[in-house]
């Protein structure tokens, strides 16, 4: 498949986004200014670029603890994505979710999930309503290979297989699940083999070729739209960076690591498109040096505003009414 | 007025309610074919199709879950769970995502989900379907609680939570669905809330719900005629949030409380509600509010076991002539 220069950029420009903001969020975490945990998507942008580029804004996505790449990629706003992992009112969730929950229901985005595995079902009811109101929207569902042990995944799929709902299951199989390797915990190369057993197809594709990505995603899209039902898609990647900020990381080597440094997505994404010549290195230079400025003015504004009053911590339970405590 | 069962009253919600919106639909484990296991969705298919009206494969955690993922894309599901004690397997559904969603994005989004699940000890169910599990959702923020004891709150609460833009556990005992009552033919709603006083009374306040208020009514009866206690029985309808006013109200009039429930007394609806009590109405209490609930065992098999470890009308009558 040929891809034409806007789909180029556009693909660059979403991967150097999340890099910077990952890198961003690792650096203020370490520097003790952001609260909680952060999970960094570093490695693994492909596949959410890659997947989210076959999406309309009204199609729907649902993902992880690791969420902040399938935010950017699904296009929400970097500044109330930055000001909410601060746990600042002007945040996404006015500081109530903070990383592993930033949501963007108006662009389809479902939320983040704490709970692994916590998608499956949401996506696969997401669908549901799809199909129930004719929308022709589809629901993506992202999650990684410590999810798919979880028996959500055999109920999920089965539904949404029985009922041939408009959902994708894209797993991002990075390898760990938290600190405990892949294939420790189950038996199987490919976790996709699993979709022959609900009757839908399962598809393994290179997760950190963004162009691979796309493709598979857009035949997904495609049979998911036209009502044939889901598809599974296992994208192979690996987490470049510990399981959060902060993991000692005594699960695995360093040269481990350093080596799959190498198939770094976005470093993959260059050296094709300056060897077929259809970018060159002064515009690929130029959407990273406009990623990195953009982080920057989004951490400015998350620095600059204010913190929610503590009493709003009782709002936003009920849609109606409210109940304190007597 | 004309009279009708339980179940009937609940059938006349869903249809109304699905007659109103195209994005109400219902789901769950042999709800279409079969019409529910206590008959509760008969004829539901007929009149709405097989889309809207769909057998789930047995998959408690899917059907929670998906219920709110579709209530998130535009549609109001009622998903039936069978029976309340297999709510223990979809757990995690719902507190860790219905009851949070709302409020951990910040109120983004509604959440106008209504889980259906029939409740309470029934013809020697024994210990995995006989349970009265409401007291565990009260602990979870999020979650509005209804729990009808008649047709008519039947109907009524079931078409308030359909309309409500947040999530509704609707409990319904399974000693109920055929229980008959009269049933208003033209539109109405039992609001959200707010407690019902079934029979008025000067000289004790029984707070309960759900089926033991017929035991508490035989009690009330059998006090007046018997021990001239005056009885005031208030049925909560909706135990989160409860009606602190109208609670208010009922022990400023009788000073004396007590609460009756099926499900156990320990952390139960009536620890709450007593706690409720003392922390604000204390100065109108003549006696220490009384609580009875089930003996802290699961529910048994035979029989006489079974009897034995609910609040039956004589353990309800002795206890109230002893706070006298």
């Amino acid at each position: 498949m040929d891809f034409d220069k806007e789909m180029l950029t556009h693909f660059y420009r979403t991967m150097v986004r999340i890099r910077h903001f990952e890198e961003k969020a690792n650096d203020l975490f370490l520097g003790g200014v952001l609260p909680g945990f952060i999970h960094l998507y570093i490695g693994e942008e492909a596949i959410a670029t890659g997947v989210c580029s076959n999406l309309a804004k009204t199609d729907l996505i649902t993902s992880t603890h690791r969420g902040h790449g399938h935010c950017i990629a699904k296009g929400a706003d970097i500044q109330r994505m930055m000001a909410e992992i601060f746990g600042k009112k002007t945040g996404y969730c006015k500081g109530k979710g903070g990383s592993m929950h930033i949501a963007d229901f108006s662009i389809g985005m479902l939320g983040a999930n704490g709970v692994v595995g916590g998608g499956y079902n949401l996506a696969t009811g997401a669908a549901l309503a799809a199909k129930l109101r004719q929308t022709g929207q589809v629901a993506v569902c992202f999650f990684g290979d410590g999810a798919s042990n979880r028996g959500t995944f055999h109920e999920a799929v089965n539904l949404a297989s029985a009922w041939k709902l408009p959902v994708i299951f894209v797993l991002e199989l990075n390898q760990y699940a938290s600190t405990t390797p892949y294939r420790t915990t189950c038996n199987v190369e490919n976790v996709s083999d699993r979709a022959h057993g609900y009757g839908i197809p399962g598809v393994v594709v290179d997760g950190n070729n963004v162009f691979a990505v796309y493709e598979v995603a857009k035949t997904a899209v495609e049979r998911a739209r036209s009502g044939l039902g889901p598809t599974f898609i296992e994208a192979k990647t690996y987490r470049i960076k510990g399981h959060f900020v902060g993991d000692p990381e005594k699960y695995r080597s360093k040269q481990e690591v350093e080596a799959q440094k190498g198939n770094c997505p976005i470093k993959r994404f260059k050296e094709k498109v300056l060897a077929d010549k259809s970018m060159t290195q002064a515009e690929l230079d130029s959407l990273d040096a406009a990623a990195a400025a953009e982080i920057e003015a989004a951490v400015k504004y998350a620095e600059e505003s204010p913190w929610p009053e503590p009493e709003e911590a009782l709002e936003d339970l009920f849609v109606e009414g409210v109940w304190h405590d007597a | 007025m004309r009279k009708i069962t339980f179940s009937e009253a609940t059938l006349e919600a869903m249809a109304e309610e699905m007659r109103r919106d195209s994005t109400v639909f219902v789901m769950g484990e042999d709800i279409a074919r079969q019409g529910g296991i206590f008959g509760q969705f008969k004829g539901l298919p007929q009149e709405f199709g097989l889309e809207r009206v769909r057998d789930t494969p047995i998959s408690e955690t899917a059907i929670v879950g998906a219920g709110l993922g579709s209530a998130l894309n535009g549609c109001r599901p009622v998903i039936d769970m069978h029976f309340a004690d297999f709510l223990g397997v979809a757990m995690d559904e719902v507190f860790n995502q219905i009851a949070k969603i709302r409020y951990m994005f910040g109120g983004q989004t509604a959440v106008p989900l209504v889980v259906r699940a029939p409740d309470g000890i029934i013809r020697s169910a024994a210990a995995q379907h006989s349970q009265s599990v409401e007291a565990w959702f009260l602990h979870v923020p999020g979650l509005k609680v209804v729990i009808p004891s008649n047709p008519a709150d039947a109907k009524g609460l079931l078409k308030s939570a359909i309309r409500s833009d947040d999530p509704v556990m609707y409990f319904e005992h399974k000693r109920l669905f055929g229980q008959m009552g009269e049933v208003p033919e033209e539109e109405y709603f039992t609001p959200i809330g707010k407690a019902n006083i079934l029979r008025s009374g000067k000289d004790v306040t029984i707070i309960s719900y759900s089926a033991m208020i017929q035991k508490v009514l035989k009690a009330a009866e059998q006090l007046e005629k018997e021990d001239h206690i005056s009885v005031e029985v208030l049925d909560l309808r909706t135990i989160f949030p409860y009606d602190r006013e109208g609670i208010a109200e009922s022990v400023a009039r009788t000073h004396r409380v007590m609460v009756v429930h099926e499900s156990p007394k320990i952390g139960g609806v009536g620890a709450e509600i007593t706690a409720y009590i003392c922390e604000t109405l204390l100065d109108e209490l003549d006696a220490p509010p009384v609580r009875l609930g089930l003996r802290h065992v699961p529910i048994p098999f035979s029989p006489p076991l079974e009897q034995f470890v609910a609040p039956q009308v004589e353990d309800i009558v002795a206890a109230v002539k002893k706070m006298k």
